[in-house]
């Protein structure tokens, strides 16, 4: 059995390369045209070349990128209810997932505190703040992104508003209920699948009433072209499910074979779900601000189908060194370290497209966090290709290192593209600017802070951890007695970062009641008249 | 890419064979195994016991896989027992086989540590046991009472983390279920050369001899 296992490990690798070699003589034959005019698509006429941030050019920017504003409009203007609702529930999540991951983190230095509160005991609290920050926060804003980008991309309004309302209804209401649920100990005691699945149905079903009006907007677009952003957001929106539902279907999978569903399952949560989002998003947003094309578009097809090949086969290296066949965990390796080519396909139009336009990073604060974010995507990345080297993995293993590594990609990544890409987002959405701009330095301040402590104490506490237990001449109880002090850290960086969501959600909360007034507001809601 | 349908049916076919080759061909390997012959199921307490583990988040802290001493000594020198194999999971729905070692492996938990009523004064306050541990506590899995009643069992506990005015801690039913499947945790029993072939030996430096997996 091991030489046909060994030949569809190979052939699985080669397919994929030769797959990827096709589409590469296709660009570069001028088969598939992705050029500068399709990078333009996310502009309209006369709005290239102007950078657009109401909230950090100013006036002398305001009355270019009001008119050009007007058209957009009436595109944003259909999904705006259901767009504001999700945003909101996303916001409200944020900040009951990371209170639930402040009291995680506090318990792990603190085993008493509160140790007769059992809904809140070490084991339920992380599960909670887990499942909160991935299906509250970064699923529910992320959908409430996509369905305000989707229709700008495409140059039609959003189809079917009521069932996204539906949708977003049933969404939130799954995750209250899987909340309950594991407070209370019902838990289906699987990593990133402990919501019951009784209540993953509804979870589910409001999946499908916010898929439903993005693949219907889809569908009747004006453009020709499907931007970047849009293959990332589409093809979010089929993986997630699949995933989700083959994950969750109760009695199928069992002992050492239900752990490879599990990783096949929580690292493409990661890959297939997360990353497209907040890749997609800053494929959007970065763009905007500057008012220029992304640096090379024809990179970004080879940085999609090759994301969507390496990184959908990798989820096994959380398991090496486990009761798993040594042909998986290989495959996942191979595959591990074959991510750095959607990373760099990524990074060079990104990242480039920011360094040739510095006096735009340092001007919007916006486009701060979604450069930095997108940053943070390439390094963690990078940093999770080598986790999965055998002799790298040995130490870090079980340790505290993946947990900041995990921080890194969902916070340090996903997180900040969606804070930047709020700040853009709203001032359009409700046709007034953040009524406190200092806010907005507070929350960058709070959270990069805070997390920069977060990450190194991890990090530092990770290493020392996987080299305690390496050694078998070292004692639990000392390796225990040597993580205080980074524990510690980790609290105090993770309650900076709450603190930043506290002021980031006051600020949105002031944006949405402050009354429009005249001198400040964003004229965004005029009637549609072409251009 | 201007076209929708073969944007998401080639972003459904990738998936179809990332499914085929971390999910499928995995799952037509390992449903192979047989249950060992010297592992039992689990009796209806320890299933009880086993879901509380689940319920208080046990896995977060503690994993269920030794690792091999081709990977690290460490695991044999602490007692925790061979590298396990797919069979020794045969009765594990759902798996716990963890990914994080804040605590130590519990695999072989009830192999090492046999007594019921270390257990249950661990349970109610580690730091009774080990001054440097930072389990948490778990007063609610325990009454404290004036007095104990004849079938109760009565957790022995240090003058210091006894409840004060001569009053006892005794164990409820989700402790001892609890106590009752960490018991249960013993796979100290030989695996065979068809098993160890199924586990990831990608560590052990030779892996013709099936000698690295039985050491520790």
């Amino acid at each position: 059995m091991t030489p046909i296992l060994g030949t569809l490990l190979a052939t699985s690798f080669v397919a994929s390369l030769v797959a990827l070699g096709i589409l590469v003589w296709a660009v570069a034959n001028k088969l598939i045209f992705v050029g500068k005019a399709e990078a333009s698509t996310i502009f309209m006429e006369g709005e290239l070349g102007h950078p657009d941030d109401s909230s950090s050019f100013g006036k002398q920017n305001e009355d270019e990128s009001h008119h050009f504003d007007v058209l957009r409009a009436g595109i944003d203007r259909a999904g705006k209810g259901p767009v504001l609702v999700l945003i909101t529930a996303g916001i409200l999540w944020l900040l009951i997932g990371s209170t639930f991951g402040v009291i995680a983190s506090l318990k792990l230095h603190w085993p008493d505190w509160l140790a007769d509160v059992a809904q809140i005991t070490f084991g339920r609290a992380r599960t909670l703040h887990l499942n909160i920050v991935a299906y509250g926060w970064l699923s529910v804003t992320g959908i409430g992104v996509a369905l305000w980008l989707l229709p700008r991309i495409f140059h039609t309004p959003l189809r079917r508003p009521n069932m996204a309302y539906l949708g977003a209804f049933l969404w939130t209401l799954g995750v209250l209920g899987g909340t309950i649920a594991v407070a209370n100990g019902w838990s289906d005691g699987i990593e990133w699948l402990e919501f019951p699945w009784q209540i993953d149905l509804v979870l589910a079903l409001g999946g499908f009433f916010l898929a439903w009006p993005a693949i219907e907007t889809a569908a009747r677009r004006k453009s020709r072209h499907i931007y970047v952003s849009g293959w990332y957001f589409l093809a979010g929106m089929v993986w997630f499910p699949f995933l989700f539902l083959v994950a969750n279907i109760p009695g199928l999978h069992v002992g050492a074979q239900q752990a490879t569903v599990n990783w096949w399952f929580a690292h493409n949560v990661l890959g297939l779900w997360l990353t497209p989002m907040g890749v997609g998003m800053a494929y959007y947003i970065i763009p905007k601000i500057i008012g220029k094309p992304v640096y090379s578009y024809n990179v970004s097809l080879l940085g999609f189908w090759s994301l969507a090949l390496f990184y959908s086969q990798v989820g096994i290296h959380h398991l090496m060194g486990g009761p798993i066949p040594t042909w998986a965990v290989t495959l996942s390796v191979v595959h591990s370290i074959m991510m750095f080519v959607p990373v760099i396909a990524v990074a060079i139009n990104q990242h480039v497209t920011v360094a040739t336009n510095m006096w735009a990073f340092k001007q919007s604060m916006s486009l701060r966090f979604v450069w930095i974010g997108a940053l943070m995507y390439t390094l963690s990345s990078f940093q999770g290709s080598i986790e999965a080297i055998r002799s790298v993995n040995s130490i870090t293993h079980f340790t505290h290192y993946t947990v900041g590594h995990a921080h890194l990609g969902a916070y340090g990544f996903v997180s900040l593209v969606l804070f930047g890409t709020l700040y853009y987002m709203m001032p359009h959405i409700v046709g007034r600017r953040w009524p406190y701009p200092k806010l907005v330095q507070t929350h960058f301040w709070l959270v990069v802070v805070g997390f920069t402590i977060y990450f190194v104490s991890l990090t530092i506490a990770g290493v020392l951890q996987g080299m305690g237990l390496m050694d078998p001449g070292s004692s639990f109880a000392e390796i225990t007695r040597s993580m205080i002090p980074y524990l510690e850290g980790r609290s105090i960086g993770g309650t900076l970062m709450t603190l930043g969501h506290f002021v980031f959600a006051a600020h949105f909360a002031l944006l949405l009641l402050k009354k429009e007034s005249s001198t400040n507001s964003v004229d965004t809601f005029a009637p549609v008249k072409a251009s | 890419m201007n076209k929708l349908l073969p944007l998401l049916i080639g972003a459904i076919g990738v998936l179809l064979l990332a499914t085929l080759m971390l999910v499928i061909l995995p799952a037509w390997q390992l449903r192979t195994s047989q249950p060992p012959a010297q592992l039992q199921p689990y009796t209806e307490q320890q299933l009880f016991g086993r879901q509380q583990y689940v319920a208080n988040g046990c896995i977060y802290c503690h994993s269920q896989q030794p690792r091999s001493t081709g990977q690290t000594l460490f695991d044999g020198a602490r007692g925790w027992g061979r590298a396990s194999t797919p069979g020794d999971y045969f009765y594990d729905t759902p798996h716990l086989l963890g990914t994080m070692r804040t605590g130590p492996d519990l695999l072989n938990v009830g192999a090492r540590l046999k007594s019921r009523d270390w257990h249950l004064t661990h349970l109610y306050q580690p730091r009774a046991i080990f001054d440097w541990s930072i389990m948490p506590s778990y007063p609610y899995m325990f009454d404290v009472k004036d007095e104990a009643a004849q079938d109760d069992v009565v957790v022995r506990l240090p003058a210091q983390f006894q409840p004060p005015g001569g009053r006892v801690v005794v164990a409820r039913k989700e402790a001892l279920d609890l106590v009752e499947y960490l018991l249960s945790l013993d796979r100290t029993y030989p695996a065979s050369h068809e098993e160890l072939q199924k586990r990831d030996r990608g560590y052990d430096h030779r892996p013709e001899t099936a000698a690295d997996g039985h050491a520790g």
